[in-house]
């Protein structure tokens, strides 16, 4: 008998549709695509409007994963491929988007994403992505001011998290609330790298640690982590986070109380669109230049 | 804008900063040529300026490959003494 075994790391993929906006011919429609190592968003601005996205994850074939992510992104809107008027690539994969217009790094995306999302008076962005980790700090526009990352090694990562996920057999959704499930706070696990974390986890399960006991250590060890990052480029307040260990009560808390900030509420946005949000937010100022220029 | 290119790991932390608001007005990229290791490259970067970058494929190497400016502790390394702006500095 053919048995599947679950796969406890797999987050939910989504699309949306603004019900709000159903008159959109004539009207400036943008794009930001973000290819990411692990996710892969979508977004479609109708006069600057969020008017559909798509999240997926990221298939082997980066322009593939672009088409994909577009294509669900407009499904049921009666939108298609040629209603796009400027379109922006981003992330990891943004050289590989087929139908962009032009590509523009994530750290650029991210903190206008992150204008957008979270509002103007945002100072410092945390972006926890699937493989790496990104303090920026940007102005009141939302433009870079400074940024430092950390894509060494996957220690810190939602990539890290997935392969706790699995080894714990919990799903990735109830991480965090699971991690606040302990009488006490534990030590955070010492290992730096996924690879010796993953021994040190399965040792401390051995030596009777609960589930959650092993989660909060490991959420309390990412959040030292990236704290450490934060910290080195400086952390001004308003304070966010973008990407998918967003999501992540049981990390986000923790760095609130390492950092003693409070970070920012994502309004009802998905944090993980930030980037693709972004690039939809600058190919509107870019399809303006290409005007004015007469193309 | 401060560019932060590096890492941090078991080892320490090893970044390089590039000021590029500062390198935004160079003309000469005398980075470019000063580096033995060839970590410098000149980019249009995402606001329409010229500036200097470590090239992507080196920035997780850095121990390594400023390792030979570095040795015997030396602190007048050729990339930071070619930067006339003083727009490059190293974390370690």
């Amino acid at each position: 008998m053919n048995e599947e075994r679950k796969e406890y790391w797999r987050w939910a993929e989504s699309r949306w549709t603004n019900p709000e906006i159903s008159d959109w011919q004539g009207r400036t429609i943008t794009a930001g695509v973000d290819i990411g190592s692990t996710s892969t968003q979508a977004v479609i601005l109708v006069d600057g409007e969020l008017f559909a996205y798509s999240n997926m994850r990221t298939g082997s074939d980066s322009p593939e994963s672009a088409n994909h992510a577009m294509a669900w992104a407009l499904e049921g809107t009666g939108m298609t491929l040629d209603d796009l008027q400027y379109t922006i690539g981003t992330g990891y994969g943004r050289v590989n988007v087929p139908f962009a217009d032009k590509c523009i790094t994530e750290i650029t995306c991210h903190a206008r994403g992150a204008n957008r999302i979270y509002g103007p008076s945002v100072r410092t962005i945390l972006d926890m992505g699937g493989q790496d980790c990104k303090a920026i700090h940007c102005d009141e526009r939302g433009r870079v001011t400074s940024f430092m990352m950390n894509d060494k090694c996957a220690a810190g990562t939602g990539r890290g998290m997935e392969a706790i996920a699995n080894l714990l057999g919990v799903d990735i959704g109830e991480i965090g609330d699971r991690s606040f499930q302990v009488e006490e706070e534990p030590k955070p696990v010492s290992s730096m790298c996924v690879v010796f974390a993953k021994a040190e986890v399965a040792a401390l399960m051995r030596s009777g640690w609960s589930k959650e006991m092993v989660l909060a250590a490991y959420c309390r060890a990412m959040a030292i982590r990236v704290c450490k990052l934060l910290t080195r480029n400086k952390m001004e307040p308003d304070f966010a986070i973008t990407g998918g260990i967003a999501k992540n009560k049981g990390v986000v808390k923790r760095i609130e109380e390492i950092m003693g900030v409070t970070a920012l509420e994502p309004q009802g946005y998905d944090t993980q669109i930030a980037g693709a949000l972004g690039a939809a937010i600058i190919a509107i100022d870019m399809l303006k230049k290409k005007r004015a220029r007469g193309g | 804008m401060l560019a932060n290119y590096g890492y941090e790991d078991a080892s320490g932390t090893y970044y390089i900063t590039i000021d590029t608001d500062m390198c935004a007005e160079c003309t000469d990229h005398a980075c470019v040529g000063s580096c033995p290791a060839g970590l410098y490259d000149i980019i249009l970067d995402d606001y329409d300026d010229e500036v200097a970058e470590i090239r992507e494929e080196q920035r997780n190497s850095l121990r390594t490959l400023c390792s030979g400016c570095k040795a015997g502790g030396k602190t007048d390394w050729p990339c930071t003494a070619a930067c006339a702006a003083g727009a490059i500095r190293h974390s370690w």
